[in-house]
């Protein structure tokens, strides 16, 4: 059995997970600590939030996220290929900056407007 | 003459233009003092914000825009780059703007919405040389977010607030080392997640129960001592742990932002360092309101939208209404355990539908009930399975408690299990 915090919202609920049993979870107040649990001990994941240099517009940094979680081992090598970006204003919220993180399958799309 | 003035264009502003336009006013300013709409959530750029309010999880800077895009949709007049200087008890706001120069405005009604900011090194009175290196977390935030210049390479961080973890893990990913998180009480003060996302994440060691004794470096930090503090927050002699960082974070606390509200004679609570409010954020001064973290510091920013909703709304009631009269008052006082309330006045004949009550406990609690007393009555009693002065709590005061209320209850916590 092992007790891990639900990183999914700010309830932070504690979850006992039973690794003999299918990772089964308890403690979780919603359906999606009970997937983060399981996940968590078989394949920790993570959205990775960041900037890249941006020409043009407001701010010279325009802040980014992966558009779905990536495998936890991956978040560096994810944050090596944003230093190669440079976008050029205008941005729009969603539009992406680059496709495939790392071959994930993730992209990481822009947050804001620029 | 304008029927409502917003102070502030950060999500608490935002929120409450957006519900005083729904709710029929049609002659609303925005004055904010940056050159954009957002506030402190464009420099958020993490995610964990919505999941309340939009039951989806953004960033800050998405949670601003969808604020943003509702704003641009009414037509709230907005003007940025414009600090306001003063507001009068006859709600005339004085303000000077690079487009606009020096103007008087008046409104039937005033949303204070100023929010918060970071306490510094000097108000904690950090011994140790003055050299480059010590920020502010939130100014580390906003130089990495924001302008794109990386702070320091070897970082100890003070204090384990939120913007704290935040910044340990934002640091690290930029390529920083964080040597240490360190925090003078024997507890966490920002969220569990965020130990875990961003700290044990990265193996990023927490110290709880020390604090920084002396920073050394002439030009730039060079080193950081850390000692252990006894139950009265005295260093232990003999504990000192020596870190070689450039570096130093500050994420001691937020002050809401209050000057305006002071000068104009507006009552404040001690205990929240923002304006004592009614059950609709009104002020002391009738027809003026405040909302979001310069009425008391949040930690999510859902709740700061939702109370900003409620002081439109008010503030819409009141333009209607002004001269509505205030009739008996409910005092909520905060008993043992609790560290302070809001609001801190209830009218129960304007709370019609109960009025919700935020609070922060003491300290860290395990199983406990939280009792609602008025005299020796009990009026309530609810459980928790834990409490923390990191976690803001929330309970509903039905109408018909109110209505036994009389004029004073007083909240407070009661441990019943272990932690």
């Amino acid at each position: 059995m092992k007790e891990l915090i639900c990183i999914v919202c700010p309830q932070g609920c504690t979850l006992r997970v039973d690794e003999d049993h299918d990772c089964a979870v308890t403690g979780n107040r919603c359906p999606r600590g009970a997937e983060y649990g399981k996940q968590e001990l078989t394949h920790p994941t993570r959205v990775v939030t960041s900037t890249v240099r941006c020409v043009g517009g407001l701010h010279p940094r325009c802040p980014v996220k992966t558009d779905r979680p990536i495998p936890k081992e991956l978040v560096f090598q994810a944050m090596d290929c944003l230093n190669k970006v440079t976008l050029t204003a205008p941005v729009r919220t969603g539009d992406v900056v680059v496709a495939d993180v790392c071959g994930t399958g993730a992209a990481f799309v822009a947050t804001r407007d620029l | 003459m304008y029927e409502l003035i917003v102070i502030g264009g950060g999500p608490a502003g935002l929120a409450a233009a957006c519900a005083a336009w729904e709710h029929g006013l049609r002659r609303i300013l925005v004055v904010e003092r940056d050159r954009e709409l957002g506030g402190i959530l464009n420099q958020c750029i993490h995610n964990g914000f919505g999941l309340h309010y939009f039951r989806e999880e953004l960033t800050g800077p998405e949670y601003a825009g969808r604020f943003i895009r509702m704003l641009e949709s009414t037509g709230v007049e907005v003007r940025l780059d414009t600090t306001v200087l003063e507001i009068t008890p006859q709600r005339q706001v004085h303000m000077v703007g690079k487009e606009t120069g020096y103007r008087v405005e008046e409104a039937r009604a005033v949303i204070l919405a100023m929010g918060c900011r970071e306490r510094t090194r000097g108000a904690i009175a950090l011994p140790g040389t003055r050299p480059a290196g010590v920020f502010t977390a939130g100014a580390a935030q906003r130089y990495v977010n924001m302008e794109g210049w990386l702070p320091g390479r070897r970082v100890v961080i003070l204090g384990s607030g939120d913007i704290g973890l935040i910044m340990a893990r934002r640091m690290t990913l930029e390529g920083a080392r964080v040597l240490a998180c360190v925090e003078v009480l024997p507890y966490s003060g920002g969220l569990t997640r965020n130990l875990v996302q961003c700290l044990q994440d990265y193996d990023i060691p927490l110290y709880l129960s020390h604090t920084v004794t002396d920073i050394r470096g002439r030009d730039r930090v060079e080193q950081v001592v850390v000692a252990q503090v006894d139950q009265d927050r005295r260093p232990i002699p003999g504990t000192e742990l020596v870190f070689d960082c450039d570096t130093l974070l500050l994420s001691v606390g937020l002050i809401p932002e209050n000057e305006l509200t002071r000068q104009v004679g507006i009552r404040i609570d001690p205990r929240t360092n923002g304006a004592v409010v009614f059950e609709n954020m009104e002020t002391s001064l009738p027809g003026v309101f405040a909302c979001g973290n310069v009425a008391h510091v949040h930690d999510l920013v859902d709740f700061v939208t939702a109370e900003s909703r409620k002081a439109g709304a008010a503030a819409a009631d009141h333009v209607r209404d002004p001269l509505r009269g205030e009739g008996p008052v409910v005092e909520v006082a905060a008993g043992a355990g609790v560290s302070y309330t809001v609001p801190q006045r209830i009218r129960p004949d304007r709370a019609a539908e109960g009025c919700g009550l935020f609070f922060r406990v003491d300290r860290v609690l395990g199983q406990s009930r939280i009792l609602v007393r008025s005299g020796d009555r009990l009026l309530a009693d609810v459980s928790r399975s834990r409490l923390a002065p990191g976690e803001m709590e929330h309970i509903t005061l039905s109408p018909a408690l109110l209505a036994q209320a009389g004029d004073s209850i007083t909240l407070s916590v009661q441990e019943v299990g272990s932690q």
